[in-house]
């Protein structure tokens, strides 16, 4: 039992976790992974015993504030708990979590408030070769380096859009991973027109420059990866120059030798916990206020689960999350005056974030690369021309109806990775996908779950 | 060349031995199943129920379940998140894992 439960150990968790302790409430805090830190602070597993985690970081400092906080806060750190579901009862919340990594027994944390602070997930646009062994995603190399200090090859390409590729190639790179190019659809033009906004983001840019340069990496900007070659695992890609349209340029394909494509088209937030929760969603993110509050009283978001922006902006949301849920559960009206600088930097980099965006949109014509036997649902193995029929043929609109035609999103991942290229292919808009589990639930653990409630609805 | 060991200036305990598909291969404790088979260059060990296509990792933080593999018996362990223990067999898996 807690005041408090948050979901999510990364920066937005732990920084609501310190704010709402030092206010005297009880926390628990609970994450699937093995170690607090979250994507950008995900930490080394302990038994590999680095003594230099910092190499592998940027802003560690502030790393180091949150995790040396935490000991003396009062604040639980619960590890291993994938939460599949959190459930509004009379007296608070019940947060179902299965123990990993087998993620067969249950546990139940009840508390009288909950943040939801899980943070996203990559987006990957496919193109012809995207399953092959070799390619994955670059916040996924990241977090492999991050986490168990291995590399997937010795020749790699970066490619995709947006601000996670540029500390992605230079991580490999510095853990000895030769990068032949780094390959970013969007035009740094862009980046300069939004350069008021992105004043903040600006020096870190020229910073990642520099460390490029001396790495020797060539950076192909507006340009896109359009294939993967490779029999049984990855051999090279082929790129192209993009036009101002975002059109491949006839004529400009050349071959890179690889044995690693690191690909990502920018983040989507993870929503399933709100969404069973019934808390309102604006477009792709959970809705909050100005105090972090969803609408359903009781809880709160914070992090990247209310929209992309990064390290920074998560930690700001949850310091102000973390106030506001203290003052809330003691009975009081919160006082903004409290969290006017985290409400600062919020504003900035919430713009910061938009204008980052802006400047990295996916190939605006992305599809016209994707042949029809490329293998567009991961799990189900369901080809772009089977989309495209369900579309064409037989008339599907919308990606729900597209899923019951083809089966595309209804395997292990539940859509999370062809959801955007679904719903890019048939042309409709992408929208949350109404799971009803966050994670796949044993049968064992549903009947059970079913059990006890039929026993105390009974009783 | 540099090490991403060396680079955060690890210094694991002793490796110990697991084997994949009966085969001796070392690996460093705390270490994933993914991260202990890309630490000796294995990228696939699995293939997928309808192309019997090779798959390994790909989103690497257990959203994508690209990575399924068994081990000790039990199929479709995301490789991504389950940590390996002396001894541990890890073997590849075929389709659904199921058939044997
Ligand atoms: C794979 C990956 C790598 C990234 N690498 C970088 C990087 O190198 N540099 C950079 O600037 N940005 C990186 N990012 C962006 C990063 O998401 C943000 O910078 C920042 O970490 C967001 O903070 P957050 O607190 O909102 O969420 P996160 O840091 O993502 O933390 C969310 C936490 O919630 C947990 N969680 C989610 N769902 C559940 C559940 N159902 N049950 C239990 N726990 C759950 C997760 O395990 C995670 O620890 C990466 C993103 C991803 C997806
Ligand atoms: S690599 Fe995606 S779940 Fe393991």
């Amino acid at each position: 039992m807690a005041d408090l439960a948050v979901i999510g150990a990364g920066p937005a968790g732990l920084a609501a976790a310190l704010a709402a302790a030092a206010q005297g409430v009880t926390v628990a805090v609970v994450d699937s992974a093995t170690e607090a830190g979250g994507q950008f602070y995900r930490q080394p597993a302990s038994g590999l015993r680095a003594r230099r985690p910092q190499a592998l970081h940027h802003q560690w400092r502030t790393w180091e504030r949150l995790r040396d906080a935490l000991p003396g806060s009062g604040v639980r750190i619960l590890t291993d708990h994938h939460v599949w579901s959190v459930e509004r009862d009379s007296d608070g919340f019940t947060v179902h979590a299965l123990l990993g990594p087998e993620q067969h027994e249950p546990v139940a944390v009840h508390a009288d408030a909950v943040l939801l602070a899980t943070g996203g997930y990559e987006r990957v646009l496919p193109f012809p070769g995207w399953t092959l062994p070799g390619v994955v995603t670059a916040g996924g190399a990241q977090a492999m380096l991050k986490a168990g200090l291995v590399v997937p090859g010795r020749k790699a390409v970066v490619a995709g859009t947006g601000p996670l590729l540029l500390p992605v190639a230079t991580g490999l790179a510095a853990a000895g991973v030769e990068i032949a190019a780094l390959v970013e659809a969007a035009d740094p033009k862009d980046l300069v027109r939004h350069g008021r906004a992105l004043a903040g983001k600006l020096p870190e840019g020229a910073g990642y420059a520099a460390r490029l340069l001396r790495h020797r990496v060539r950076l192909l900007s507006r340009h896109t990866v359009v294939r993967a070659h490779g029999d049984e695992r990855l051999t090279g890609v082929t790129v192209a120059a993009l036009d101002t349209d975002g059109r491949v340029r006839p004529g400009t394909e050349r071959y890179v030798p690889c044995d690693t494509l690191a690909v990502g088209h920018g983040m989507l937030p993870h929503t399933d916990l709100a969404e069973t929760l019934g808390c309102r969603l604006d477009g792709m993110t959970v809705a909050v206020d100005d105090e972090q509050r969803t609408d359903v009283p009781g809880v709160w978001a914070a992090g990247e689960s209310t929209g992309i922006g990064g390290a920074g902006l998560a930690l700001a949301e949850g310091h102000i999350a973390g106030r506001s849920i203290a003052a809330r559960l003691n009975g009081t009206e919160p006082d903004p005056v409290q969290w006017a600088a985290a409400a600062k930097s919020r504003t900035k980099l919430r713009k910061s974030a938009a204008a980052l965006d802006a400047a990295y949109p996916p190939p605006a014509h992305w599809s016209e690369q994707v042949t029809d036997d490329t293998v567009v649902c991961r799990c189900e193995e369901v080809t772009a021309g089977a989309v495209r029929d369900a579309v064409d043929e037989l008339g599907a609109g919308d990606v729900r109806t597209v899923k019951l035609l083809t089966r595309a999103g209804m395997g292990w991942c539940q859509g999370r990775m062809c959801g955007p290229a679904v719903a890019g292919l048939a042309g409709c808009e992408l929208t949350p996908s109404r799971r009803p589990f966050a994670r796949p639930v044993p049968l064992g653990v549903l009947a059970r779950q079913h059990h006890i409630a039929t026993e105390e609805g009974t009783s | 060349m540099r090490t991403p060991l060396e680079l955060a200036d690890a210094h694991p305990g002793p490796a110990f031995t697991v084997t994949l598909d009966g085969r001796e291969i070392e690996a460093l404790p705390g270490q994933t199943v993914a991260a202990a088979l890309w630490a000796v260059g294995v990228t696939s060990w699995r293939s997928t129920r309808g192309e019997g296509r090779p798959r390994g990792v790909f989103c690497g933080i257990g959203v994508c379940f690209d990575c399924l593999v068994t081990v000790n018996d039990r199929p479709n362990q995301r490789a991504c998140l389950v940590p390996l223990h002396p001894g541990d067999a890890i073997r590849t898996q075929e389709g659904t894992g199921h058939d044997g």
